[in-house]
């Protein structure tokens, strides 16, 4: 009863306030499905539920939300589902840039021009890691050992973004890795602190624990600038004290991993309206700034012709890696 | 000692009114999505984690732990009652658990399911109590050609002792291999045997497989033979409760044997399915009465329950030490770690320490309010099997057709659960196996992957799986496993009349 009042009382809102923005209009009437790439517990997942948890607690909506899980095929049956409920407004799918990547590397049947994007809500960094007792300080001394021609470098998938981001370390810093694919992030992180790999490029999240731990230790940030200092991670070191890979002589200077909402395909635009509007309310919160912070992203919000304009160079970018490595599907 | 004092300091947080509480909420809710199929504990600890953020981080790990608990109890209930896996690392259970109950044994099968599996928990739980940094230290030193190694030698440990012809095994073994492969492989990236249906891509799970396989397969059989006319009566034996946990005992070397084996699959991250598969192959070889394997045998349901939980609860160790999670429910757990700001690794158990040791204590507490709680249901759980069978037959579909779809709220899996059972229902007609299928299914991507990255590392040498003691012992004793049959055969062979030989392997029961 309280929806359909509410929903009255602001359709009769906008009759009275008259030529209002038309977006304002489109309220949901049922409850919302948030669709995660990935399965629980990974990074999307997450990020689905910190979202639900605050659009829960701030009521910024009448509806109930509801995470669902849709991870299997590297994310492809999320956005499948996604791409399968063209013109539902109630169907959120939470992703990463493999959106757009993964079609142009495998038989996937999606594009990510079968969804309607609203944002990208948080950048993933990534570091370049080795184990702790690794003789080399700076990235410049591990392209050297680099050179040997038998580094093991691990990375969460196949032609996803930790090994495009492999291929463009080979590429910029000369030197030739055996990349070998785990299905997480975190499988890698074992992997080197067992000595089985001599590298892993994951996200500041991903090997948190392991810093600390004092099994592996960040060489450098492919990131134009400093992270954010923050609290301390070792005793003496937090995430502002790494040193860029620019710096370090890898001249990659910055590679990203966004983390992304969508629409299926075919709402209207005051729907879609409505969600970038929610998730803007979303981000001006004080849990999601939390949630930011305890996984270590940079917060950002983009959406409208700025993520297209990302979508598009970033999609360039990694299209151009993925002719060089002969990945591209016909 | 430094971890008992750890310990018993552990035991005044986790033993207070609200977290025994808790403890209680959290495994009658845990027995609840553990009994229903397709539900599951990983989705019951997700359903319940967004009620955990305003919580002490302590608090919350008891609950989801106890959940934990609960629904690994519970999904052996539709095992044993059913033929209905509810979890991958309860199908060893229905090899024996489900004819012992359909003989009119339901409370038996029920109370020892419980009773090992508390056994197998508490020698789990001792050993994180102990040898927790060493324990860390051996899962450090497994790579991809030690993962393969291990998952070689499960495979091997239940081929190798199969009652079934060895021939029927591999053509099993192989269509297990192929469904695994189906949807994105992870080494190249590229989707495969998707046979043009988009939503394949997302593979074949678990639970779809073994809902189909055996449930509605159990059940087409048991329409053809008009299973109805032999009504099972069971009457509500509060008694047979407490003489079936009293002579477990008797079996103490298969409960010693098979606690050894699941806590040696949960350090090694081989996991609970892995371990109640093996702890079946071997039990099978190894037991007096291994030759009645498969048709209710008391320590047919020991050794795979006791081993999946001694694997199930250590596997948490990893998780805590490590950030490796060993299982999907420990993966959501880690989630909720994260979002209550704590980081699992090596550094927890320095800086949380309330928290990690109050978890730990809290595993005895929890895992014996589980047991109190589920020996209760027994009775209750075994009356179900009174139900006449033109009742239960439909609910068994019914719960089959749901949990498929709630998996995914995807028809696809109601339809391809349902080309399991026509599978399942052929394989039990023409004397298949099911179990190396199913093993295949759970573990044969995993097993997959971990050959072809250390064949990444060794750029294509088979070295590799030689290059250290440890994976040179998994190999060797797999192969070990492998040829023991045929081995034994030749011995038979030569040393007595080669008469007897090709009956008896006729008459074995097919599981």
């Amino acid at each position: 009863m309280r929806g359909t009042s509410l929903f009255l009382l602001s359709v009769s809102a906008t009759v009275l306030a008259g030529p209002m923005p038309a977006f304002a209009a489109w309220q949901p009437q049922k409850p919302i499905e948030f669709v995660a790439t990935a399965g629980p517990g990974g990074g999307t997942d997450n990020l689905a539920r910190a979202v639900q948890n605050i659009i829960t607690k701030y009521k910024l909506t009448d509806q109930p939300i509801v995470v669902v899980n849709k991870g299997g095929g590297s994310g492809a049956e999320g956005y499948v589902y996604g791409k399968a409920s063209a013109g539902d407004p109630y169907k959120v799918i939470f992703g990463t840039s493999n959106a757009w990547q993964q079609p142009l590397v495998s038989k996937v049947a999606f594009n990510y021009t079968d969804l309607t994007p609203i944002a990208a809500m948080a950048q993933d960094e990534f570091l370049l890691w080795v184990k702790q007792d690794a003789p080399y300080k700076t990235a410049g001394d591990y392209l050297k050992a680099a050179a040997s021609g038998d580094f093991k470098m691990g990375g969460a998938q196949s032609k996803d973004t930790d090994e495009v981001l492999t291929r463009m370390i080979e590429k910029t810093g000369h030197v030739k890795l055996t990349y070998i694919p785990f299905k997480s992030g975190a499988e890698a992180a074992v992997q080197l602190a067992g000595g089985h790999l001599d590298s892993h490029v994951n996200n500041p999240s991903e090997s948190l624990g392991q810093w600390r731990g004092g099994t592996q230790r960040p060489l450098c940030v492919f990131s134009p600038k400093h992270l954010p200092q923050g609290p301390k991670i070792t005793a003496t070191e937090g995430w502002g004290d790494v040193p860029t890979c620019v710096e370090q002589g890898l001249d990659i200077k910055q590679y990203e991993q966004p983390r992304t909402v969508w629409l299926p395909g075919k709402v209207t635009p005051e729907q879609a309206a409505y969600y970038v509007d929610l998730m803007k309310k979303v981000q001006a919160t004080a849990e999601w700034k939390d949630y930011i912070e305890k996984t270590s992203q940079v917060d950002t919000f983009l959406t409208g012709a700025e993520f297209d304009k990302f979508i598009k160079e970033d999609l360039e970018h990694v299209k151009q890696v993925a002719s060089e490595q002969g990945w591209l599907v016909k | 000692m430094d971890n008992l004092s750890e310990l018993l300091h552990g035991f005044t947080i986790a033993v207070t009114v609200p977290h025994l509480a808790l403890m209680v909420v959290g495994v009658l809710l845990g027995i609840l999505v553990g009994v229903l199929p397709g539900l599951g504990a990983p989705n019951g600890v997700s359903l319940l984690l967004p009620l955990t953020f305003g919580m002490q981080p302590v608090s919350a790990i008891i609950l989801l732990s106890s959940m934990y608990w609960g629904a690994l109890f519970g999904g052996s209930v539709t095992s044993i009652l059913f033929n209905i896996p509810g979890e991958p690392s309860s199908v060893a259970t229905t090899f024996d658990g489900y004819p012992m109950a359909r003989d009119g044994r339901p409370t038996t099968a029920l109370a020892t399911a419980f009773g090992s599996a508390a056994f197998g928990a508490l020698v789990g739980v001792i050993l994180i109590t102990f040898l927790a940094s060493w324990v860390a230290q051996v899962a450090l030193a497994f790579g991809p050609a030690e993962y393969f190694a291990v998952y070689f030698l499960a495979f091997a440990s239940f081929v190798g002792m199969g009652g079934a012809a060895p021939i029927k095994t591999v053509v099993a073994l192989a269509i297990g291999f192929a469904i695994a492969a189906i949807g994105i492989d992870t080494v190249s990236g590229s989707v495969r045997l998707t046979m043009g249906i988009d939503e394949l891509v997302k593979g074949v799970n678990f639970v779809v497989a073994v809902m189909g396989l055996f449930g509605i397969g159990e059940l087409l059989v048991a329409v053809e033979e008009e299973f109805h006319a032999r009504a099972v009566s069971s009457k509500i034996d509060w008694l047979e409760v407490f003489r079936a946990v009293g002579r477990l005992p008797r079996h103490s070397v298969a409960l010693l044997r098979s606690a050894a084996i699941g806590c040696w699959m949960g350090i090694t991250p081989g996991g609970p399915t892995a371990a109640s598969f093996m702890s079946y192959g071997i039990g099978r070889r190894f037991s007096r009465r291994g030759r009645y394997f498969g048709t209710g045998e008391v320590e047919g349901i020991i050794s795979p329950e006791t081993a999946d939980h001694a694997a199930g609860t250590s596997a948490l160790l990893p998780m805590l030490s490590l950030g490796i999670p060993g299982s999907a429910t420990a993966a959501v757990m880690m989630g909720g770690l994260m979002i209550w700001g704590l980081n699992p690794g090596p550094m927890l158990f320095v800086d949380q320490k309330d928290f990690v040791w109050g978890l730990i204590a809290s595993m005895y507490v929890g895992n014996i309010v589980a047991v109190a709680l589920v020996l209760l249901t027994v009775p209750v759980f075994a009356a179900l099997m009174r139900i006449p069978f033109v009742v239960i037959a439909p609910l068994i579909v019914i719960i089959c057709v749901v949990g498929a779809y709630s998996v995914s709220s995807s028809y696809l899996d109601v339809v391809m659960m349902l080309g399991f059972g026509v599978v399942g229902y052929l394989f039990k007609k023409l004397f298949y196996p099911l179990a190396p299928l199913v093993l295949a299914i759970v573990i044969g991507d995993k097993a997959e992957d971990a050959f072809r990255q250390s064949m990444l590392m060794s750029k294509g040498s088979l070295g590799i799986f030689f290059a250290n003691k440890l994976v040179t012992c998994l190999v060797v004793a797999g192969i070990a496993l492998l040829l023991l049959p045929l081995a034994l055969q030749l011995f038979a062979r030569i040393f007595r009349k080669p008469a007897s030989i090709e009956t008896t392997t006729q008459e074995k029961v097919i599981i």
